[in-house]
């Protein structure tokens, strides 16, 4: 066992972590942060993306021990002050999501996309989303959803 | 219409909880002193188990026990039940060979589960399950859905000779044979319905924790239908009785049919967590899912349709087989029988229509309901004969299908096939997809895309679906165990606040703000004062879940049912207050009144009143906490048109798709923002089904598709946005006047796709999925 220590959503965390730990099982299971999900095992479905000092990653291809001293950002740390974040806000009003299991990760994902393209077209937001399986939704929903945030957060 | 009621696109109630990352799925649960299950599975895909030395298992650090499928029957736990019984040719009913909850005698196919290891944490549990040692005997497999039934292939049960669970035909063949015999011409198509994963986003999980001080045991469990669950683990499998089990499927991440059925790794966890009195925790990883859940679809299909000199359908001849897997899973053979066969009619008057069906059993993980569930393979296999037909006929695909659809004027519509359609109008919804999709339009779009090297084409596909499931007598004389009625309970609180109690269970479809929209529309209840509670059996009545699109079907009618209920009381209560008679009260807007007066009270005073009856009628009950079953009178047929345009680059078979209409006939529509939503996502399915999703096995029974890696998910890039549209007409028998709407796009879309890519490259078919490969195949053959 080894000691970990990062800062999430804001406030400094510690724990004992063995080398095999993932970033999201120390999430989930030591922090009790069960907002990432896991949704499958190869790294593909992207249920588990965080943000790692302003980039999104996906929390289940790295180790807890990697995260040390990084900034992390989960789906829990997103609303502030008891509002929603503009892509939450446009994931509900544009209903992008259904049974919000690929919801975190999504949003997560969105966010990053629309930081490093502010002004994105459909076909830029698909490709982008291409690391995030939704079985609910057909992306429609989403990807409308993120023109929207995009217009919010740029404006 | 009510603000916030039928019709209104109201935002969802639910989506606060899964946008902030507080929804509360069954793996973010954990009970105090829990520990965690793996299962030890099969590597074969068929082996005789010799024995299993469990010792070392044992010893491992951190394990609590080990079990092996001995331990459970000793201790009088059942196996795995088939739900549904079907009788095939000479009244002979299917096979259903028993099925341990850890098999015993024989592994059947790959991952069939063995042994469980219980450790204090999940590394350790999967390390000792490193350390159970199995000595197999690895046996010839057959995995071939055409190839199961025939001689010398490996038998699978004792109970199953030749691997045929189910030997069945239905129909008329008599006069099928006579239609054939006169036909003007014949039309014929051998196809492939593909084998899917279904692949919730969410992994199913389960945790048993049982109360030695009470003696209840309680199972959180990703489940589309809880109470099913605690009924079928209570009285075919002895878990525990039914009164002392609580079954929570709290928020759950998609089902698609697959957490409908019961399954090994539950069954452990709930009798292992009173066998060691600790909670037990099992979560299955993807790879796990790909290999047990239970898969969908696998069809392997022969389809004849006679025609007369113009076009008209004379007799259908279906001669086919399905994939059972290893084992019968609860609903299994009346999927690819009953689900199946009674849609052969589609949207047509064909007068005479037979089916064979033989359902077999392979080295294969099982099969069972798949969003759709039989719907879809007999949509695809009509709808692509349809097009084959048209071909033959020397017909647009559009003119043939109207030439034989049955016509508004003849609803409602006795089909050959056991089916009454009750409404729908498929030439309004025709010409509605038609215009939509600019059918007319598309040779002009072609040409220009063949001046760019490309490859244009268009497809139609008129499909009709049966859900709203279902009527209890019907399935009843089918073979169900099992009566399909929903229940409802509607309880005012004291302050007017209501908590509607539902028999069905959400698990991305939006119930907690469409089921309270009816409230608010009936009751004229703020939508903010409405809780919808669902997938917990010690808090809601009975109830039979969600599938077969009947939530808002059969479940929302339920709801209504008891509003009616809650406002006949409310009559008696507010006459009495009043001082009216009951028969001059009007409920209107949330508000009863005395007619012609301006003497009123709102529902919410009302409720108040019947909890605080101090001042109250004689002879009435004080409360207003009504329950409501709805046992629906007929299925509901959901149909529509559907127009699929596609674009293929002939250098490398890529196929994109340009442009996707839909035009559907839902009734009536109480959030059309759900609705939509729906219908993309079972679009989706039905397009990753078509061009990307495809189950495959190797011939020694190892999944070669066993990760997202190898089976291609639909992702964002590789689909367009939709045209959605609706062409409504109102059934009758539903007093909602809906028909359900979760299916129908992995219904419709299969064969729309299919058909613009035979379309396009001037080809009779392909198979499922066209994947580059295939499609650049079929181009290159084409020239």
């Amino acid at each position: 066992m080894a000691t970990v220590s990062m800062t999430v959503n804001g406030q400094a965390v510690s724990g004992e972590v063995e080398g095999r730990t993932l970033l999201v099982q120390f999430l989930r299971e030591n922090l009790n942060m069960t907002g990432t999900h896991v949704g499958c095992d190869t790294s593909q479905c992207g249920a588990c993306v965080v943000h790692i000092n302003g980039d999104s990653m996906k929390s289940c291809t790295m180790l807890a021990l990697e995260a040390e001293g990084a900034q992390v950002t989960t789906i829990e740390g997103l609303a502030q002050g008891g509002e929603m974040h503009p892509m939450q806000q446009a994931f509900q009003d544009n209903h992008g999501l259904q049974c919000g299991f690929c919801t975190p990760g999504m949003v997560m994902s969105a966010i990053d996309l629309v930081a490093k393209n502010p002004n994105p077209d459909e076909t830029t937001i698909r490709e982008q989303l291409e690391g995030n399986i939704c079985r609910c939704t057909g992306y429609h929903n989403i990807v409308k959803a993120v023109q929207q945030a995009a217009k919010t957060m740029g404006g | 219409m009510a603000e916030n009621g039928i019709g209104a696109r109201v935002l969802r109630k639910e989506d606060n909880r899964f946008l902030t990352g507080k929804g509360n799925y069954t793996d973010d649960i954990n009970r105090p002193g829990q520990t965690y299950a793996c299962l030890v599975r099969s590597p074969h895909a068929h082996a005789t188990i010799n024995s299993i030395d469990i010792s070392a298992a044992k010893a491992a650090p951190g394990v609590v026990a080990v079990f092996v499928g001995q331990d459970l029957v000793d201790d009088g736990i059942g196996g795995l039940v088939c739900g549904m019984s079907v009788a095939g040719k000479g009244g002979e009913v299917n096979k259903a060979p028993p099925r341990n909850v850890l098999t015993i005698d024989k592994a059947r196919f790959v991952g069939d589960p063995v042994a469980v290891v219980i450790a204090e944490t999940l590394a350790q549990a999967k390390d000792g399950a490193e350390l159970v040692n199995v000595d197999y005997t690895e046996l010839a497999c057959v995995v071939a859905t055409d190839g199961a039934d025939k001689a010398g292939a490996p038998q699978l049960h004792e109970e199953v000779p030749n691997n045929l669970a189910l030997d069945w035909e239905f129909g008329d063949s008599a006069a099928v044979d006579a239609a054939f015999a006169t036909a003007h011409k014949v039309a014929e198509i051998e196809l492939i319905n593909n084998r899917m994963v279904t692949n919730p986003m969410e992994p199913r999980s389960a945790i048993g924790e049982y109360n030695s001080g009470t003696d209840e045991t309680t199972l959180y469990l990703t489940s589309q239908n809880p109470h099913v669950h605690r009924l079928v683990m209570s009285a075919f499998m002895a878990i525990a009785p039914e009164h002392k089990f609580r079954v929570v499927a709290p928020d759950v991440g998609g089902g698609f049919g697959s957490k409908i059925f019961t399954y090994n790794e539950e069954a452990v966890c709930a009798w292992a967590a009173k066998k060691i009195n600790r909670p037990v925790k099992w979560t299955s990883d993807r790879s796990e899912a790909f290999l047990c859940d239970a898969h969908g679809r696998d069809h392997v299909t022969k389809a004849e349709m006679a025609l007369d000199a113009d076009g008209k359908f004379l007799a259908m001849r279906v001669t086919s087989y399905s994939n059972m897997g290893a084992y019968l899973q609860l609903f299994s053979v009346s999927i690819s029988t009953l689900f199946h066969a009674f849609l052969l009619a589609g949207q047509y008057t064909t007068p005479a229509i037979y089916i064979d069906m033989k359902a077999v059993m392979t080295n294969t993980a099982p099969v069972d309901a798949a969003r759709g569930a039989g719907r879809p393979e007999a949509t695809y296999l009509l709808e692509r004969l349809v097009d084959v037909s048209a071909g033959v006929m020397d017909l647009d695909p559009a003119e043939i299908r109207r030439r034989n659809f049955i016509k508004a004027d003849q609803m409602p519509y006795v089909t050959p096939v056991v089916h009454t359609y009750d409404s729908g109008d498929y030439d309004a919804s025709l010409a509605k997809a038609l215009a939509n999709s600019d059918y007319d339009g598309f040779a002009a779009r072609k040409a220009e895309a063949e001046g760019r090297g490309m490859r244009r084409g268009i497809g139609l596909s008129a499909y009709i679906e049966a859900c709203g499931v279902a009527p209890s007598a019907a399935v009843g004389s089918l073979g169900a165990g099992v009566g399909l009625w929903e229940s409802a309970q509607v309880r005012f609180n004291p302050t007017g606040s209501v908590t509607v109690f539902t028999g069905t269970h959400s698990h991305g479809q939006g119930h907690e703000t469409s089921f309270a929209q009816l409230i608010t529309e009936r009751l004229g209840v703020p939508i903010e004062n409405v809780e919808v509670v669902h997938g917990d059996t010690d808090k809601g009545q009975f109830g039979m879940g969600t599938y077969g699109s009947r939530s808002l079907p059969v479940g929302g009618v339920a709801i209504v049912n008891a509003c009616d209920k809650i406002i006949a009381k409310g009559k008696k209560i507010a006459a009495h207050t009043l001082e009216a008679a009951e028969d001059d009260i009007e409920f209107a807007d949330g508000n009863f009144t005395v007619a012609g007066t301006d003497k009123t009270m709102n529902i919410a005073e009302v409720a108040f009143t019947a909890y605080v009856p101090h001042n109250y009628p004689e002879g009435v009950e004080p409360g207003l906490d009504e329950i409501a079953f709805f046992d629906p009178l007929n299925f509901s047929f959901p149909a529509g048109a559907h127009v699929c345009e596609v674009e293929i680059d002939p250098d490398t078979g890529t196929v994109e798709i340009v442009r996707y209409t839909a035009v559907d006939d839902f009734g009536t529509l109480v959030n059309p923002m759900i609705v939509e939503g729906q219908v993309h996502g079972g679009l989706a399915h039905g397009i990753g089904q078509a061009l990307l999703e495809g189950c495959v096995y190797g011939d020694d029974g190892q999944l070669v598709t066993g990760s997202f890696m190898d089976y291609c998910m639909p992702r964002a890039d590789n689909l367009p946005s939709f045209d959605v549209d609706y062409s409504p007409t109102v059934p009758e028998h539903n007093p909602l006047g809906v028909k359900g709407c979760g299916e129908a796009g992995a219904i419709a879309a299969p064969p729309a796709v299919i058909n613009a890519i035979v379309n396009a490259l001037g080809v009779k078919h392909l198979d499922m999925p066209a994947t580059p490969e295939v499609v650049w195949r079929a181009a290159q053959a084409a020239g």
